[in-house]
């Protein structure tokens, strides 16, 4: 069964290369596309399924040993993140490909939209799979790669002011993260992670701390922890609504991914555990109250992204088996709905015109089916019962009384504000997209025609969609797939649960990790 | 193994020059600055392993041998510098296409605030050192007021 863990990787790789050769056959550039990444949705399963059952799949790249060789490691954490991921990335990509149908334009999505994504796609699974702390630097730079070549896709005046924010700061957090590897090597002689569980433990404590922070400080600015956050609301709006979907979705994600990953295996002990907690009860604050104040949203979503950021690191910074298994779950739920969400704005936009919530209204009296599609998802971000999201953050306050800390008490009350914040957030919009009198200047009922927008300077969206009253259907079906998907996330809590338990009783013994890596005892 | 003084001083330099660069407003200059990161950490990188003679059996004694892997490792970073560089050139030269100058611009959050404490309606944070300049630039060139930052170069 380990032939089955390169797979994720290497799949959407040959996908990307065989979409570049097919550029300008549009057709044959989708069906590979879907092919591929309903492919990698099956592969992810399987080894969720295996690693639930008999631990964690090994496999040595090119069948070199393991100190020397790079090591990809698939156990429940990292399987468990490819299913959700790669689910949501199929769905994006049928919304995008329904797009540039509906736009009749052969050429939108444009013929380098395919590989890119693609190439997006094995980053994001090279990253969850690496067991190895340079092979983890090579998938995020992939990622980053074709995020900024998607952030900056058509490379109007918009995309490049926001693009240039997005590459700076993410070269200076890949630049940190490079010296911290350097540091690291020179300080134990290795970056396979399970030989650096051994290594790192012998070094003296201040050194283990700089490290740490090191690591924490470049992990952080991809995650969009809050003093490092400033960038994200800018960026992410003004690309496409598919590309804005899945950055929100993935990239931010696999950031907390490496922070659990190397606060539980390389650092525990949790010396950096009261200042994760600060961290998330600002980022969780300071991101609603961003949100609370947004007019745009698109913009809006990005600001409950990075506020519920804060909800993850609250569950990592407790450094119990709880409040990581309540992280984990947090993850998968947030992953999925925040995706939904920004989708369901796309769809907003091509129905209205705009994102901006004054020129929009009545929207749920025009359509009634958007209305539920973005109703839905956003009940579940903000936490209402029975929705996944309520759930995840029952198990995040229940994670936080039983630790029973001054600190993660305060967190506790953080956590709700945020949650209510989040929902007064969300009710504006949809007091006012949804339920006012319809604009003037949407389009009507019986109103197909291209909106006319004149007065567009000061909108954050270079290229509004052709908006009309028929939404198109393949971007509704994906979005509305996706909302089940989201619903579906509540009625298999319990085994959810249960699975992100494993993985955080897992992460916490670190044990499993370093034999499924060395059967023998590492060298 | 104690590592080499010369190489770290170089480090430190390529770091502290390349940081200035990165806080220029001109994505030129940026793009220098990322340039010497760049090449600060590969060096850092390098200085790493143990130093030595080439990593080819045959050729050298085993305990004499450099340490390949932080050379392997600096060829892969090289490589992604590379075309971060080439990246950030193209978004050089479509900023200078479209704009007229390669500078970084405000986030459309700033542009808003500014424009609320010139016309006196924000949250009462107005930077003195912003309100006065903004008329005398508001003649020659509206987007650079927005820009509006100290220490651009003109």
């Amino acid at each position: 069964m380990s032939w089955l863990v390169p797979l994720p990787v290497v799949m959407p790789l040959f996908g990307a290369a065989l979409t570049l050769l097919l550029v300008g056959r549009a057709r044959a550039q989708r069906w590979v596309s879907i092919t591929v990444l309903a492919a990698t949705v099956a592969v992810a399963a399987l080894l969720l399924v295996r690693a639930t059952l008999g631990g964690p799949l090994v496999v040595e790249v090119g069948g070199w040993v393991a100190p020397l060789g790079i090591v990809l490691v698939a156990d429940q954490l990292a399987a468990l993140m490819l299913v959700v991921s790669a689910a949501v990335t199929l769905c994006v990509l049928v919304y995008s490909i329904g797009q540039g149908l509906a736009d009749g334009n052969e050429e939108t999505p444009l013929s380098v939209y395919h590989p890119t994504y693609l190439v997006l796609t094995a980053g994001v699974c090279n990253a969850f799979l690496s067991g190895d702390l340079f092979n983890l630097y090579v998938g995020f730079e992939i990622l980053l790669v074709a995020s900024y070549v998607l952030l900056t896709l058509g490379s109007t005046e918009n995309r490049i002011r926001a693009g240039t924010t997005y590459v700076v700061v993410s070269l200076l957090s890949s630049l940190i993260f490079l010296v911290a590897i350097g540091l690291i090597y020179a300080a134990t002689g290795t970056l396979n992670l399970a030989q650096l569980v051994d290594r790192l433990d012998a070094l003296p404590d201040d050194l283990r701390l700089v490290l740490q922070g090191m690591l924490l400080l470049a992990f952080g600015i991809k995650a969009a922890v809050f003093p490092l956050s400033a960038w994200l609301p800018d960026s992410y709006p003004t690309a496409p609504a598919p590309v804005t979907a899945v950055f929100a979705g993935l990239l931010t994600k696999v950031g907390v991914y490496a922070i659990i990953r190397t606060e539980t295996l390389l650092f525990p002990g949790g010396r950096t555990a009261d200042l994760l907690l600060v961290i998330a009860a600002l980022t969780m604050v300071v991101g609603i109250l961003g949100a609370v104040a947004q007019s745009d949203i698109k913009r809006l979503l990005s600001f409950t992204l990075v506020s519920h950021i804060g909800y993850m690191l609250f569950g990592v910074g407790l450094t119990t088996a709880h409040g990581l298994s309540a992280a984990i779950f947090y993850v998968v739920h947030h992953i999925t709905i925040q995706t939904t969400l920004f989708l369901a704005a796309g769809l907003v936009e091509r129905r209205g015109g705009s994102t901006a919530l004054d020129r929009l209204g009545g929207l749920a009296r025009l359509s009634p089916l958007l209305a539920v599609l973005f109703f839905v998802p956003a009940l579940n971000l903000a936490g209402i019962p029975p929705f996944s999201g309520f759930l995840g953050k029952v198990g995040l306050v229940q994670a936080g009384v039983s630790d029973g800390g001054v600190l993660a008490w305060a967190l506790v009350a953080g956590g709700l504000l945020t949650s209510l914040l989040t929902l007064y957030a969300i009710a504006r919009v949809w007091n006012l997209a949804f339920w006012r009198d319809p604009h003037p200047d949407m389009p009507g009922p019986d109103d197909t025609a291209r909106a006319a927008r004149t007065d567009g300077a000061e909108q954050p969206h270079d290229d509004p969609s052709p908006a009309g009253a028929v939404l198109p259907r393949l971007m509704t079906a994906s979005t509305a797939a996706l909302v089940v998907l989201g619903l579906g996330l509540t009625v298999v809590a319990g085994p959810l649960f249960d699975i992100s338990t494993d993985a955080a009783d897992d992460l916490l013994r670190r044990a499993p990790y370093v034999e499924a890596v060395f059967p023998d005892g590492a060298p | 193994m104690s590592p080499n003084l010369v190489y770290v001083v170089v480090v430190g330099v390529l770091f502290a020059t390349g940081v200035t660069l990165l806080l220029e407003r001109s994505l030129t200059r940026v793009l220098m600055g990322v340039i010497l990161l760049g090449n600060g950490a590969n060096l850092l990188l390098l200085t790493g392993g143990r130093a030595g003679g080439p990593p080819i059996v045959g050729t050298t004694a085993e305990e004499e041998m450099s340490d390949p892997l932080p050379q392997a490792m600096v060829l892969t970073a090289i490589v992604i510098t590379l075309g971060m560089t080439a990246f950030l050139l193209a978004l050089a030269y479509r900023s200078w296409h479209l704009n007229g100058h390669d500078e970084v611009q405000d986030d459309v959050e700033d542009q808003r605030i500014m424009e609320l404490a010139e016309r006196d309606e924000g949250p009462g944070t107005a930077d003195p050192e912003t309100t006065d300049r903004v008329p005398t630039a508001r003649a020659d060139d509206d987007r650079r007021v927005a820009a509006g930052a100290p220490g651009r170069t003109r």
